[in-house]
C-alpha cells in the first residue's frame, strides 16, 4: 500500500454506550493495520430507522449533517454498525438523486453553517478492510490464527439489503449468498460455519414492540449456528450483537432450549487474530461469556 | 495492405479459437426439487433431476422440463409467462423467484450447480410448488384494497388527478400479487397475525389515492399492534424479493409516516419508540439507550427488561445511573447546539 488509508469514523450510539468493546477493538485493528482513523465527534445518532418512521425529513437533515463533517475532512465516512450504514447511505442516495430534496435539506443545514455536497463515500468498516486494505494484506498480518475456532458469520440485514442501495459500498455482495465475512474468517485461518440463517434477521428492531417475533428470530439464528457446530458467532452489526448476546437467557426460554454462544463484533474477531490486547478486544463486556476465546487464541 | 489483411485473419482466428475454448453451450445442473402431495404424503421429500441448461433458459423452462422429461406428476402454477400474472413465484436456494422472469444460469452463477427448487412457503405446500395462498388473500382483503368513494352515477365531469398525485402510488400499483414478498417475510413466518408486506403495500396504494375516502380507516387497520406496520422487523427481505421492484418496506415506512402526518398516531410503545429518539438526541446528540426503553415502555412496562438490564449492568454494558437524568454518563457530541437547532427548525411532525 503506497498511501496510508485514512477514514472518518462514524461511531454510532452503541459504540459510545453499551458496546464500548466495539469502538476499542475497531481502533485497535486500525492501529495494527496502519489505518488512520479520525473520529467524527460531531456526528449524532442516525435515527436507527425508527426516527425515520416518525419524521423522515428530519432524519435526512440530521444524517446529512453527519456526512457534512466527513466531507469537510475530504474523507470516506466509515461506519461500524449496519443500521448506521443503512440510514446514512439512504440519506446520501436520496439527496444525490433528488436535487429538490437536497436543496430543502441544505436550506436547513445553512442555518447551522453547513452544506451537504455529496462528495464523501459511506462504507462499512468490514468492506473497507476487505476491498480497500485487502484481504490478502490482512492475511499477512495474522499473529494468532483462529484455526481452532468454528465461527458462524452473521451478516445482519442492513449491510446487504436492499442490494440496490448497498452495491456500490459492499463490493456487490449478494444478499442471498453473501461471502465477505466468510472470506474474512478464512483469511484469519478460522473455520467458517455454513448455516442457512447467516443472512437472516436478528429481530433487534422490534425488541420492544413485538418481543416474541424478536426473540424467535434471534433464537432461530443462534440455534441454527449452534446446530451446525459454531463455537462463536461474529457480526458486523452491534445491534445484532446486542440482540443475540444480551438476550440469550430470555431467547432460551422462548425457544425451550438453552442457548450459549458468544457473539463477537467483527473487529473483535480481527483483533483476536492480529494479537491485539485483551483490554482492546474487551470480551469482558459480553453478557454471554466470551473471555475464554482470548485465552484460547493466545 | 496484405500484412494488414493477414493480421485481420489471424485476429479472427484467435478470436474464434478463444470462443471455442471458453464457449459453454450448456451447463450441467442438478435440481434438488421439493416434492409433496398433501393428499398422499406424510412428509415432503426431495428428488434430484439432472439436466443441461442453456444460456437463455428460464427457471420456468426448467420446471417444464422436470414435468415433460422426468415426471408428469410434478405440479406448479404457471400462466402468462411474462411476469404479469404472478402465478409462478417459487424459491430457488431460498431466493424468492418469479420462475418466468429469472434466467437459470444467473442463479447457477450465484449458487453453484445444485439449485434447490422449493415452493414459496414450504409449510403452505399443497402439491410440489403449489401452495395454499388463503392467508395472503385474506390479509390483502383486510386492508380494503380498492378505492372507497361515493360514486355519482352521472358525474358532470371526470375525476382529475395530477401526475404528481398519480406518481405517489404508481409503483405500488404494479403489484402482481405473486406473494414473493409475503412468503419471504420473517416477521410473518413467526407471527401469523402480521399483515405482511404485500397487504401493507396495497393499503398504502389506496390510502394515498386522492379519490379514496377510507385512508384513516386503513391507517387504523395498519397501525394495529401485533398485525400492522409496527411489527415489521425492518429486514428488507421484501424489497429484495419483489420481482416488480416495488420496495414494499418503503411503503411500510410511508404508512408509519402517514400516521404522524395525518395526526392519527396513537401513543403506544412503538410510536413512542420512534419519536423517543429525539429525546436523547436533544440532550446529547446520541440515542439514550436506557431512556428509550423507559420512555417507550413506560415505568410499569420496565419490569420486563429488568433481567436484561441487570445482566448488562453486571458486565458494564450499562451503569446503575444509566437513564437517570443529570447523572447519566452518556457523552455529548461536539456542536450539539447544531443538532438541537436542526430538530427545532426541521421537525415536521409531533406525536
Amino acid at each position: 500500500m503506497s498511501e496510508q488509508l485514512h477514514y472518518a469514523l462514524f461511531t454510532g450510539c452503541t459504540a459510545k454506550q453499551s458496546t464500548p468493546e466495539l469502538l476499542s477493538s475497531t481502533l485497535a485493528v486500525a492501529d495494527k493495520l496502519g489505518i488512520k482513523i479520525t473520529i467524527l465527534e460531531e456526528a449524532s445518532c442516525c435515527g436507527a430507522s425508527h426516527l425515520q418512521d416518525f419524521d423522515e425529513f428530519l432524519a435526512h437533515v440530521l444524517n446529512a449533517r453527519n456526512i457534512c463533517y466527513a466531507e469537510k475532512l475530504g474523507l470516506t465516512m466509515i461506519t461500524i454498525c449496519n443500521t448506521c450504514q443503512l440510514n446514512s447511505a439512504m440519506t446520501k442516495h436520496a439527496l444525490d438523486k433528488d436535487p429538490e430534496l437536497k436543496a430543502r435539506v441544505n436550506e436547513k443545514l445553512a442555518e447551522v453553517g453547513l452544506e451537504y455536497k455529496g462528495t464523501s463515500e459511506i462504507k462499512h468498516f468490514l468492506y473497507t478492510l476487505i476491498d480497500e486494505y485487502g484481504i490478502d494484506n490482512i492475511k499477512d498480518k495474522v499473529e494468532v490464527p483462529l484455526s481452532h475456532l468454528n465461527i458462524a458469520p452473521f451478516y445482519g440485514c442492513h449491510n446487504i439489503r436492499p442490494s440496490e442501495l448497498h452495491e456500490d459500498a459492499n463490493g456487490g455482495e449478494n444478499p442471498y449468498n453473501p461471502t465477505s465475512l466468510d472470506r474474512l474468517i478464512v483469511a484469519l485461518e478460522g473455520n467458517p460455519v455454513n448455516y442457512e440463517s447467516k443472512n437472516k434477521c436478528c429481530g433487534f428492531h422490534v425488541e420492544l414492540q413485538a418481543n416474541h417475533t424478536s426473540e424467535v428470530l434471534a433464537g432461530n439464528a443462534l440455534l441454527d449456528a449452534v446446530d451446525n457446530g459454531a463455537e462463536m458467532m461474529v457480526t458486523p452489526c452491534p445491534l445484532c450483537h446486542l440482540k443475540m448476546d444480551t438476550y440469550q437467557d430470555s431467547i432460551g426460554e422462548v425457544m425451550g432450549r438453552d442457548v450459549e454462544l458468544p457473539v463477537l463484533h467483527m473487529p473483535q474477531m480481527v483483533a483476536l487474530a492480529l494479537g491485539c490486547s485483551e483490554k482492546e478486544i474487551g470480551l469482558n463486556f459480553h453478557v454471554q461469556k466470551a473471555k475464554h476465546l482470548y485465552t484460547e487464541a493466545s | 495492405m496484405s500484412t494488414q489483411t493477414e493480421e485481420t485473419v489471424d485476429d479472427y482466428k484467435a478470436f474464434n479459437t478463444d470462443e471455442v475454448d471458453t464457449f459453454q453451450p450448456t451447463r450441467k445442473v442438478t435440481l434438488k426439487t421439493f416434492r409433496f402431495n398433501a393428499e398422499t404424503d406424510y412428509l415432503p421429500y426431495y428428488k434430484h433431476y439432472e439436466m443441461e441448461v442453456g444460456k437463455d433458459e428460464l427457471i420456468l423452462d426448467l420446471l417444464n422440463r422436470i414435468k415433460w422429461e422426468h415426471d408428469g406428476s410434478f405440479s406448479y402454477r404457471r400462466s402468462c409467462r411474462h411476469g404479469i400474472c404472478g402465478a409462478c413465484a417459487i424459491k430457488v436456494n431460498g431466493k424468492a423467484t418469479l420462475a418466468c422472469k429469472q434466467n437459470a444460469l444467473e442463479l447457477i452463477d450465484l449458487f453453484g450447480e445444485e439449485l434447490v427448487i422449493e415452493p414459496s412457503s414450504k409449510k403452505r405446500a399443497i402439491k410440489d410448488m403449489i401452495i395454499d395462498k388463503a392467508d395472503f388473500w385474506a390479509k390483502h382483503a383486510a386492508v380494503k384494497p380498492y378505492v372507497v368513494a361515493d360514486v355519482v352515477a352521472r358525474p358532470e365531469h371526470e375525476t382529475k388527478q395530477s401526475i404528481a398525485e398519480f406518481n405517489n402510488f404508481l409503483d405500488s400499483d404494479l403489484c402482481i400479487q405473486c406473494g414473493a414478498c409475503h412468503y419471504s417475510c420473517p416477521a410473518l413466518e413467526v407471527n401469523d397475525a402480521f399483515l405482511g408486506p404485500a397487504a401493507l403495500n396495497a393499503a398504502y396504494r389506496f390510502t394515498v389515492d386522492t379519490r379514496d375516502e377510507a385512508g384513516d380507516e386503513r391507517l387504523a387497520i395498519t397501525a394495529q399492534m401485533g398485525s400492522g406496520v409496527w411489527d415489521c422487523v425492518k429486514c428488507f427481505e421484501c424489497a429484495e424479493a419483489c420481482p416488480k421492484d416495488i420496495n414494499p418496506i418503503e411503503k411500510i415506512g410511508k404508512l408509519h409516516n402517514l400516521q404522524f402526518v395525518r395526526g392519527v398516531a396513537e401513543s403506544n410503545v412503538a410510536t413512542r419508540h420512534a419519536e423517543g429518539f429525539l429525546r436523547g438526541m436533544k440532550k446529547t446528540g446520541y440515542l439514550d439507550e436506557a431512556d428509550i426503553v423507559t420512555y417507550s415502555e413506560g415505568y410499569l412496562g420496565m419490569y420486563k427488561h429488568l433481567g436484561t438490564a441487570m445482566r448488562m449492568m453486571k458486565v458494564g454494558k450499562i451503569h446503575w445511573h444509566s437513564g437517570i437524568p443529570f447523572i447519566n454518563s452518556i457523552p455529548k457530541i461536539k456542536n450539539l447546539d447544531e443538532v438541537q437547532k436542526l430538530i427545532e427548525i426541521a421537525q415536521t411532525h409531533k406525536l
